[in-house]
């Protein structure tokens, strides 16, 4: 676990674990449902990235807009998400804050500023650089974190979205979850620089390439950049190195997964590694463990038993509203 | 009164919404001190400063997807392409992003795409495009496309007061050839409401853009020569489409041209042509023509240019064609 981890302070550290539980746990039951046949559609899971995911959504305040994409369950979760919304939303219920109209984590939320992805990741980042914009026209000392794939950060919209903050100087991160495998294709497949952080030279703004395995690291990298970010010095981009523990979506079995690879990445599991290090730090008890693990089990079963029993949309709903009307609330920030 | 170009119409309309809200602004390509490579800006960076008319790099998914970030977070974006042929960089953005987000996500997308667009001046492949059609399949997006000064300045300030994505095609060609007094009252015009630009009889021309004058042209003449009275429709809203008033006429003309200076193939027309004999079969007394350019590129030599697109006299022979069945 990272040197430097001293300045930041415990309950953070221990947040940082329950969130990482939460993730997985919660992963692993949607796994559980699709495997049941109870989720239709593809199931994106964010194992070996948690602690990426969660530790850049939990190093921004409330009032920042996190753009999570399909992996970040994680984010979602440290932004204030609860686990039966994000069941709901993979159910495709009708009571889910998309009415059952999109897929996955697609999701927005104007409650929490969390601001949902399209499918095609890398356009979301253009979007995120329009919010940071207007933060910064409407001075509202807030900042924009938008997360990219090593695979998304080769979409020309990642040129254009950064050089635009960066030519601006607008509040936003952009953080590279480089899990090593776009879908199927490997990392010398997709691009020859040593690091991806590297380009954040080409639009003059600063660059960071760490171990997304380590929630402490990213913590800490990130909440510097946000501020950095929040006190009007532009944008940041950072890389978090970690690997993808299972297939592009639960129907993948990821057969051409380099097994050294494989084998090198299991021994840096984000969640054991963060648990470790609390163990060993005295931060927290094996009791302790035990405990957050059951309250976390708890809260998914309520959850899951009360996502099941939910409405599915009504087929009327298919006929739903294209244009919004005049007398529509608009969107966040009012 | 004073007389405005339709170019000077739609610069009105931008300083009159940016005085009256706050939350409208300006970003787009040499937009700022230059005033936009039309000169339809002009004078707007003076009076209203760097922070509401943002100069931005050629970037134009950029400029699209920074317009939704910001109308997704109370501001009224009103974003320029230099050309409407480049609008094909930011495509993504307008179609799977600005689009789909109120459907997807119950989020009004409050932004403008001003579009110049159209052929007549000579530009060539790549600066005279008409891409109207593409966006028309995308569920979630409006489109503008007024032929009059007066219309270009109600209808600009409709759009920007919209909660939707709306895509506003303005046509070069008409930018300082057309003219008109503008009342000093304000002049705001309803979003998806065809206007009748000459009333008649026995046959309904339906258009929009440029092409309303050679319509104009063509009706003249016809009614001059053969006493045939063509009821011309200026659609103004391109989606939503104005259904009613287009039914009502073929219901009382029962012979229809759809005139438009975009290609023939998957162009709006086939969609008014469809929905004519989907609603009014029993109205109609000839089959639905369609007159527009050619499928092909815009062809760059004046030559090839005038042969590629419709004009006056083309639409007159059409009409005649109609009226003999």
């Amino acid at each position: 676990m990272s040197e430097s981890s001293g300045n930041i302070e415990d309950p953070v550290k221990i947040e940082l674990f329950r969130l990482v539980l939460k993730t997985r746990m919660t992963e692993d039951r949607i796994i559980a449902l699709y495997r049941q046949g109870k989720i239709v559609g593809g199931v994106y899971t964010g194992r070996g990235v948690e602690a990426t995911t969660v530790a850049s959504a939990l190093a921004l305040e409330k009032k920042d807009y996190l753009f999570p994409i399909h992996r970040d369950l994680g984010a979602h979760l440290a932004k204030g998400q609860t686990i039966l919304n994000i069941l709901l939303q993979y159910l495709g219920k009708g009571n889910n804050l998309t009415k059952g109209k999109e897929s996955g984590i697609h999701f927005s939320d104007r409650s929490l500023n969390i601001i949902g992805n399209i499918s095609h990741l890398g356009a979301m980042i253009p979007v995120a650089v329009g919010v940071a914009l207007s933060l910064k026209l409407q001075k509202q000392n807030s900042v924009a974190l938008n997360f990219i794939g090593e695979g998304g950060s080769n979409i020309g919209d990642f040129h254009e979205g950064l050089n635009f903050a960066a030519v601006q100087q607008l509040p936003f991160v952009l953080i590279i979850e480089n899990n090593q495998y776009a879908y199927s294709t490997p990392v010398e497949k997709e691009y020859r620089a040593r690091y991806l952080s590297d380009r954040a030279k080409g639009y003059g703004i600063p660059g960071y390439h760490i171990d997304g395995t380590d929630a402490i690291k990213v913590y800490q990298t990130v909440k510097e950049a946000v501020e950095r970010a929040r006190s009007g010095k532009g944008p940041a981009l950072i890389e978090c190195k970690s690997f993808r523990m299972v297939g592009h979506s639960a129907h993948d079995d990821a057969f051409y997964v380099d097994k050294e690879l494989r084998k090198k990445y299991e021994k840096k599991d984000p969640l054991i590694k963060l648990e470790k290090y609390l163990l060993k730090n005295n931060i927290l008890d094996h009791d302790s463990v035990d405990r957050i693990r059951q309250e976390i089990a708890e809260k998914i079963e309520d959850a899951t038993e009360k996502a099941i029993e939910s409405p599915l949309p009504d087929p009327e709903w298919a006929y739903g509203a294209i244009y919004a009307s005049n007398s529509d609330r608009m969107a966040y920030g009012d | 009164m004073a007389t405005s170009t339709y170019l000077e119409a739609i610069n009105q309309a931008l300083f009159e919404e940016m005085e009256r809200d706050e939350s409208v602004f300006l970003l787009g390509e040499d937009i700022g001190i230059y005033g936009g490579a039309f000169k339809v800006t002009k004078g707007l960076y003076k009076a209203f400063g760097g922070d509401r008319v943002i100069d931005t790099p050629i970037s134009e998914s950029a400029i699209i997807g920074s317009a939704i970030g910001a109308a997704i977070t109370g501001l009224r974006p009103v974003a320029e392409m230099q050309f409407a042929d480049f609008i094909t960089v930011g495509f993504n953005q307008l179609v799977a992003n600005a689009a789909t987000l109120y459907y997807r996500h119950n989020i009004p997308v409050p932004m403008v795409v001003r579009a110049p667009s159209g052929g007549g001046i000579r530009g060539g492949p790549f600066h005279s495009r008409n891409p109207e059609a593409w966006f028309f399949h995308q569920p979630g997006l409006k489109i503008v496309a007024p032929a009059t000064a007066r219309d270009a300045k109600g209808l600009l300030k409709s759009s920007i007061r919209d909660n939707n994505p709306v895509i506003y095609f303005e046509h070069k060609y008409l930018y300082r050839r057309v003219k008109e007094e503008l009342p000093k009252e304000e002049i705001v015009v309803p979003l998806g409401k065809a206007n009748i630009s000459r009333e008649g009889d026995d046959v309904t021309v339906i258009t929009y853009g440029a092409m309303v004058f050679e319509c104009l042209d063509a009706a003249k003449k016809l009614f001059e020569e053969h006493d045939i009275s063509a009821q011309v429709i200026d659609l103004r809203t391109l989606q939503p489409l104005d259904m009613e008033l287009i039914l009502q006429s073929v219901q009382k003309t029962s012979r229809v041209v759809i005139v438009h200076e975009a290609s023939l193939s998957g162009g709006i027309g086939a969609e008014i042509a469809a929905r004519i004999s989907e609603k009014a079969f029993e109205y109609l007394d000839a089959p639905v023509k369609r007159i527009a350019s050619l499928d092909t590129p815009t062809p760059f030599s004046p030559i090839l240019e005038n042969e590629f697109m419709p004009n006056a006299e083309k639409i007159y022979n059409a009409i005649l064609e109609i009226m003999k069945f």
